[in-house]
């Protein structure tokens, strides 16, 4: 059996390391010192050549990303997406509870790396002790000279806000979120101009997921021959897989990107719920292509670029799993609903669009549906896809249409 | 000049300036674009996905930067993968855009098929059946036949006030946000906003009163469905029934340009009547907005309390006699008094109204005066914008002083162009009294004692204390537009202002320029016509009338206004009124001749701008009434004058003979029309709203006098104010504008606006109150000189100066200027 | 300064601070929180106050209510017993969990016990399926997560509110 490795759930293993001491005694706040004694566009170069890819699921390289920032527009901004609002998704949950340091460190190397003098979290609500518990570490590392002005003798000062949101999925979009944050409805706003050079404020803004930000005093601290040794050439390092669904184990799992998803599964995981079968799995959470459970898929390794040939992304590898209790005319709706529930309403095909094939997916499990309603709900999927202001929509539709297209036969009759 | 670039759009190529959006480059070479969400005036924000079409874009190499060719040697188009919204994105060089193919069309259908889902399509029953784009583009692009079922439609409320005004309708409602962005953007009032989300998403409005804005109706005019309608015009008409008329708002000097809507009715016996008035766009006036005065309160013109035919006094009072018997009285008494003649006309009237009462009187060697509390119109005459102005231009570099003004108040739409001018950068100077709307966009505001406000403009004039920066500001400004109004002051007060405003333009070397010059918030829409055509203001207007052989009135009701005045008149040898209604006045007067209304007939008003422009008949007149310059002609035949009696265009060349501003003017001229952008009010009504587009004349910008005339100079008679002193006991009145007053023009349309009126109310500071020993809401007598007014309730706020007492005009509350009162607990015996 | 400022002026200010001044409009959520802490819902006044420290329009402020979910403009219960019912937890029992609570408190799904204590609701992903049966308990002006529930321990969780409820209500009665 294959193990995990801890680079991000390090406190598996290293006890009350969200204590600071404890984390000082375990290499904490190296990178971060390393990176106060490099120059700013250094520390991007590092982290381009780690190969890093953003793990709140769209997997862009975060270096680059980094890198798009305008050095005549000041202030600059980095915000932390907490939001993790994903079904499926409880990994930037466990990071942040039990190893907030590691978060914080990472975060502080990002905002070093653009030269930020201020950064936000920006949390969903629900986590209204997690911003606490984060406020009260923010207020020890201030005491200790590592956040405030000057840090460390430095001339670079910095300063953390934790920010909560108030229940809406669409705000770990991250122009929404920018919308949130500055106190408006978390709709997204038209791309271009990106974050990147009209963010939060209208200035240049960096936005990370937080299992991004904590592979970051990893890649400092350690160096990239180091975090390279983990995962693949295309997709370096580890990820936090959030199992859940008809496992017997539920829960994440740090395993370096590569590993199968039948590792996953079988060993990790304990295999199917009430030794069940396998039927489909969800590799990015609600928003999921669904893969057909065969023996070619469960062979699969997990990285950014071997999804992709799935016909499904990893995302933020939200792995639901799905036997063969599971009807799929029932799991449509669970997802459409959400999507409707979650649509922020601004733009047309979205809005009306999950709102109808909600109706759709709700007479289909009515037992009274009608006899177009299958084609219809396919046709009003692909009415969706392409013309949404931001992925939302689109997510919307993605387990409808695998859905019918890969078990047709869960809808005949219905 | 921006940078052009050429694109192709549909096998048509086209060249724009740099920053066009796509859809507006197709709008201009001719190709529609379907839109909901976008409108011309605002920001895009790509919401509503109508308006996406196929984007190519040159293939550039990567390593050499130069743009790929295929084998013909054309650069190579490189389409994306995805619709985009044409709304959204720039043109860029090369580009190719394709607005018809299958897939663009199909994805028209599909918006339209989703817009459609939650739409109640009750079209037969809807105010915008008939100038509805959803209407039309489900037409051009939507589907056949719904697959939404019935059974899942949204229920939603179909009457929803959001505020005595206009009417939401839920179920009818896109979401395409634009009532909300044009009250954000636009107004910066954002009383309007979303509540909930996704399908559930609503327009809703928290303000207190709700809907809390004087622009409210232009988002029915901008909503793309029905879902806003007036209080005014639902279920009023269907829009085919109606015939557009050309007209200019009456309301107020900004002059925006209207559009009558007619129809005929049954139920006022066949006659045509004026069903809704809708914004004409003029993008040198109004764009394409009016305010909700000038929407909503046209209905004076329609009011049953009209005079009807002339009335003369004979024993038993005022009786209705034929115009003849009527005349023979007036020219028997106007030959008597001769040269002791006093005619006085109201800025209400048109120029040529106003021209032919001028020759009347001159005929007579008799007086020409000018009914106002705002002075100072030869300053504006000469120093006036420059031919070729337009607020629309002023931006960055440029700067604007407002002064003694509540311009929202005043005049919406100035106020509205000011606003927008210092969003794109001018510099705005507002010095007045207290704090008003505007502040908030001034990058300079000085707020001084009522009172000193030409020691406030001295201040800013010599660069002193605070105002140091303002003055430097002013002076590198490239143009510079000063606005004087009357906040707290009077006759003698507001030409003082004006004479000093005029120097400081003067004297920093602008007089004359374009986008540079003096603007007078005048209370009327026409005061500055009534000064081209000679008319003055008298600073002792009850000493004029009381010695006059006979004072002829037009338009204008001095008894109403003040016991002064109703004093004198009685003093008068004679009393002529001319008006549309049984004012103060006309009751008092020996002959009454009944004037016809603004729209049913035609003439020019020249704004505070100094444009002329031309309104034209909308209704038929009643038998009876008479428009005022042919009322002149006759009486001036009768005395011995020939004037044009019957075609106002006539009266216009007479005009343009003698007044030599208006010369070369005639009503060709004025009616001419220029391409103007955006493109508004064609079979495109998704694009612009559904104002009006100007067929019928953008006007004509004046010369001012310091470009005909430069060695000329302004001379006026009338005196300096003294400094007002406020004796032991007594507080200083300040009179102030509010735009719903009490007018005469404005009662009748009570119904919709009564509950936004100015009332009975005078306004103080809490402490100023305390120390009167006053409360708010307390009712009291006030006393002012030869005046009193009771019933007066107190209100108080906390923004205002000290000392100072705000009574707004047109409540019955007669103090013309600044004046000394003194408050008394409220006596119940009927006033005086 | 108005009533709701007066009330929580240190709160306020400390979270003002955390937002460039000209930027006050995003202390927006911060304050809805707060007006929320004393009694779960935002009250038309705390609206008009929240609208004046921010210098927003209240229909700014109301729309922001309106778009979030854990934002009440309605008093209703003073603790919200919202379950996850989303996907992932459905595939472990949460559906039947959140009936079977329902049966338990005698009221339907958005419904308030009659002593006004408990609006019980079914709610999107909390980020905890792997741990479901899940609830989250808003009120009193925090979010407490519960999870890997049965019916009995639910109860036990809402037993324990109510009688804090009880005890509050007793030691004010006491107190006056
Ligand atoms: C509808 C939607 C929801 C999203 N939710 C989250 C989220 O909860 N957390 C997150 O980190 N990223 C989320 N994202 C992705 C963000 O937009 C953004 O890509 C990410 O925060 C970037 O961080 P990274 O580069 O570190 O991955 C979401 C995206 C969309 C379209
Ligand atoms: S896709 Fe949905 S969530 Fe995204 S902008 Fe459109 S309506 Fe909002
Ligand atoms: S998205 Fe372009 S018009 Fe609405």
């Amino acid at each position: 059996m294959s193990d995990q490795v801890y680079l991000l759930l390090r406190h598996r293993e290293i006890p009350d390391l969200d204590r600071l001491e404890v984390y000082r005694q375990n290499e904490g706040f190296q990178g971060f010192e390393k990176a106060l004694q490099m120059k700013p566009a250094d520390v991007v170069q590092q982290v381009k050549d780690s190969g890093l890819r953003g793990r709140g699921g769209a997997g862009f390289p975060t270096g680059l990303k980094w890198s798009f920032l305008p050095n005549n527009l000041w202030p600059h901004y980095v915000v932390a997406n907490a939001d993790e609002s994903e079904p499926g998704t409880f990994k930037d949950r466990e990071i942040l509870e039990r190893n907030p340091l590691q978060f914080l460190e990472g975060l502080m190397i990002a905002c070093y790396a653009v030269q930020a003098n201020t950064g936000y979290i920006y949390l969903r609500g629900e986590f209204w002790q997690i911003a606490a518990w984060l406020d009260e570490k923010i207020a020890e590392l201030e005491q200790a000279g590592l956040l405030g002005d000057r840090i460390l003798g430095t001339d670079y000062s910095l300063r953390l806000y934790t920010h909560l949101g108030a229940g809406a999925y669409i705000c770990g979009e991250e122009t929404a979120l920018l919308e949130s944050l500055e106190g408006k409805l978390g709709q997204p706003r038209l791309r271009p101009p990106f974050p990147a050079v009209e963010g939060l404020y209208g200035k240049p803004t960096v936005i990370n997921n937080v299992e991004t930000l904590s592979n970051l005093p990893v890649i400092l601290g350690k160096g990239n021959s180091f975090y390279r040794q983990y995962g693949t050439d295309r997709s370096p390092g580890t990820k936090i897989f959030c199992l859940s669904g008809r496992v017997n184990r539920p829960g994440n799992y740090e395993l370096p990107l590569g590993r199968t998803f039948r590792e996953l599964i079988y060993e990790h995981g304990g295999g199917i719920l009430e030794d069940g079968k396998i039927k489909a799995i969800m590799s990015a959470g609600a928003s999921s292509t669904l893969i057909v459970a065969d023996e070619k898929a469960l062979d699969t390794p997990m990285t950014y670029e071997m999804t992709d040939a799935l016909g499904a992304p990893l995302g933020s590898a939200s792995v639901i799993i799905l036997d063969e209790t599971v009807d799929m005319k029932w799991l449509v709706h669970k997802t459409v609903s959400f999507f409707r529930h979650e649509s922020c309403g601004k733009c047309t095909p979205c809005r009306e669009g999950t709102y109808w094939m909600n109706h759709i997916t709700r007479r289909l499990n009515s037992g009274q549906p009608n006899p177009e309603d299958v084609e219809l709900l396919v046709d009003v999927a692909r009415e969706i896809q392409g013309k949404c202001l931001c992925a939302l929509g689109e997510f919307s539709t993605m387990a409808v249409l695998s859905g019918i297209e890969k078990f047709r036969s869960d809808f005949n009759g219905s | 000049m921006a940078n052009q670039v050429t694109l192709t759009i549909d096998d048509l190529t086209v060249t724009v300036p740099e920053g066009t959006l796509v859809v507006d480059a197709a709008r201009k070479a001719g190709i529609d674009i379907p839109v909901f969400c976008y409108h011309p005036k605002m920001e895009p924000v790509g919401m509503c996905r109508m308006c996406l079409v196929q984007v190519g874009r040159p293939m550039v190499d990567r390593a050499t930067g130069q743009p790929v060719l295929d084998a013909d040697g054309q650069p190579k188009i490189q389409f994306s993968p995805k619709l985009e919204t044409s709304c959204t994105i720039p043109v860029s060089e090369g580009m190719v855009i394709r607005t018809n193919t299958p897939e663009v069309l199909r994805a028209h259908r599909d918006i339209i098929e989703f817009l459609l889902t939650s739409h109640p399509l009750d079209c037969p029953i809807c105010d915008k059946g008939g100038e509805c784009p959803l209407q039309d583009l489900t037409r051009a692009y939507g589907p056949g036949q719904s697959r939404f079922l019935l059974d899942d439609k949204m229920r939603l409320a179909k009457h929803v006030p959001l505020g005595e005004l206009i009417y939401l309708d839920r179920e009818r409602c896109i979401l395409c946000a634009r009532c909300i962005r044009f009250q954000d953007e636009i107004v910066d009032e954002p009383v309007l906003s979303f509540y909930h989300r996704g399908r559930s998403m609503q327009i809703v409005t928290y303000s207190d009163p709700p809907f809390d804005s004087y622009f409210s109706g232009n988002t029915t005019d901008i909503c793309p469905v029905g879902a806003l309608t007036t209080a005014d015009f639902r279920f009023a008409a269907r829009p085919w029934e109606l015939k557009n008329n050309a007209s200019i708002c009456t309301q107020c000097p900004v002059g925006c340009n209207t559009t009558l809507n007619t129809r005929r009715e049954v139920k006022s016996g066949g006659k045509w009547v004026v069903k809704r008035v809708m914004p004409r766009q003029n993008e040198l006036v109004n764009e394409i907005w009016i305010c909700d005065k000038g929407r909503f309160g046209y209905h004076y013109a329609e009011s049953g309390e009209r005079i009807l035919s002339p009335h003369v006094r004979k024993e038993q009072g005022l009786v209705p006699v034929s115009w003849d018997e009527a005349l023979d009285l007036v020219e028997q008494r106007l030959r008597q008094a001769g040269a002791g003649t006093v005619t006085l006309a109201g800025g209400r009237l048109a120029n040529e109204d106003l021209f032919n009462l001028a020759q009347v009187t001159d005929h007579l060697g008799g007086r020409k005066l000018l009914h106002t509390q705002v002075g100072g119109g030869e300053y504006v005459q000469r120093y006036g914008l420059g031919k070729g102005s337009n607020l629309g231009e002023l931006g960055k570099g440029d700067a604007i002083l407002v002064i003694a003004s509540d311009l929202q108040e005043e005049a919406p739409v100035w106020w509205l162009r000011v606003k927008r001018a210092a969003d794109r950068g001018a510099a705005l100077m507002v010095l007045n009294p207290r704090p008003t709307r505007l502040d908030p966009y001034a990058r300079f505001i000085h707020h001084y004692r009522y009172g000193e406000e030409l020691e406030a403009l001295g201040r800013l004039a010599a660069g002193e204390g605070e105002l140091a920066e303002a003055a430097e500001a002013l002076r590198s400004a490239e143009n510079l537009v000063i606005f004087y109004g009357s906040e707290g002051l009077g006759l003698a007060e507001t030409t003082a202002l004006a004479r000093e405003a005029a120097g400081l333009l003067a004297g920093s070397g602008r007089a004359g320029k374009v986008n540079s010059g003096l603007i007078g918030v005048w209370q009327q829409n026409n005061t500055l016509g009534a000064y081209d055509m000679g008319f003055r203001p008298e600073a002792d207007l009850a000493g004029a009338l009381s010695g006059s052989g006979l004072a002829w009135i037009a338009a204008a009701d001095p008894a109403g206004d003040h016991p002064a005045l109703e004093a004198a008149l009685k003093q008068a040898g004679f009393l002529v009124v001319q008006d549309l209604f049984m004012t103060r006045t006309a009751q008092m007067a020996d002959v009454v001749l009944p004037a016809q209304a603004f729209t049913e007939r035609e003439g020019t008003f020249t704004s505070g701008e100094r444009r002329v422009q031309r309104f034209y008949p909308a209704v038929a007149a009643p038998p009876g009434p008479l428009a005022d310059f042919s009322i002149a002609a006759r009486v001036g035949l009768r005395v011995g004058i020939e004037l044009e009696g019957a075609s106002a265009a006539t009266v216009m060349l007479r005009i343009a003979a003698s007044v030599p501003a208006y010369a070369g003017l005639d009503y060709a001229l004025i009616s001419e029309v220029s391409e103007q952008w955006p493109i508004i009010g064609r079979e495109d009504r998704y694009y612009g709203g559904t104002g009006y587009d100007n067929h019928q004349g953008l006007g004509v910008q004046l010369q001012p006098d310091a470009v005909t005339d430069p060695d000329g100079e302004v001379s006026i008679a009338m005196a300096a104010p003294a400094p007002l002193q406020v004796p032991e006991g007594a507080v200083y009145l300040a009179p102030v504008t509010r735009l719903y007053d009490q007018g005469l023009t404005l009662k009748p349309s009570m119904k919709i606006v009564g509950q936004r009126m100015a009332r009975r109310e005078v306004w103080l500071n809490p402490e100023t109150a305390a120390r009167l020993g006053f409360g708010a809401a307390s009712l009291v007598t006030l006393e002012g000189e030869g005046w009193t007014a009771s019933g007066v309730e107190i209100r108080v706020d906390e923004q205002l100066p000290p000392d100072v007492l705000l009574a707004p005009r047109s409540v019955g509350i007669p103090a013309t200027g600044p004046e000394a009162v003194r408050l008394r607990p409220l006596v119940t015996e009927p006033e005086a | 300064m108005n009533a709701f400022h007066a009330k929580y002026q240190t709160e306020i200010e400390q979270i003002l601070a955390k937002y460039p001044p000209e930027r006050k409009r995003s202390a927006v959520m911060p304050l809805l929180f707060l007006a929320q802490r004393d009694d779960n819902y935002i009250s038309p006044n705390e609206l008009a106050d929240i609208a004046e420290i921010l210098e927003m329009s209240v229909t700014d402020v109301a729309s922001v209510v309106g778009f979030y979910t854990l934002f009440y403009d309605q008093h209703e219960g003073r603790y919200r017993i919202q379950v996850c019912t989303d996907l992932p937890c459905a595939l472990r029992g949460a559906e039947t969990f959140f009936e079977a609570l329902c049966k338990e408190l005698g009221v339907s799904s958005g419904g308030t016990t009659p002593d006004g204590l408990f609006t019980i609701e079914e709610v999107k992903c909390l980020a905890a399926c792997h741990r479901a049966p899940v609830f989250q308990v808003q009120g009193d002006g925090e979010i407490a997560y519960y999870e890997n529930q049965t019916a009995e321990t639910a109860l036990q969780v809402i037993a324990a509110l109510r009688e804090k409820a009880v005890q509050e209500a007793r030691s004010r009665e006491g107190a006056a």
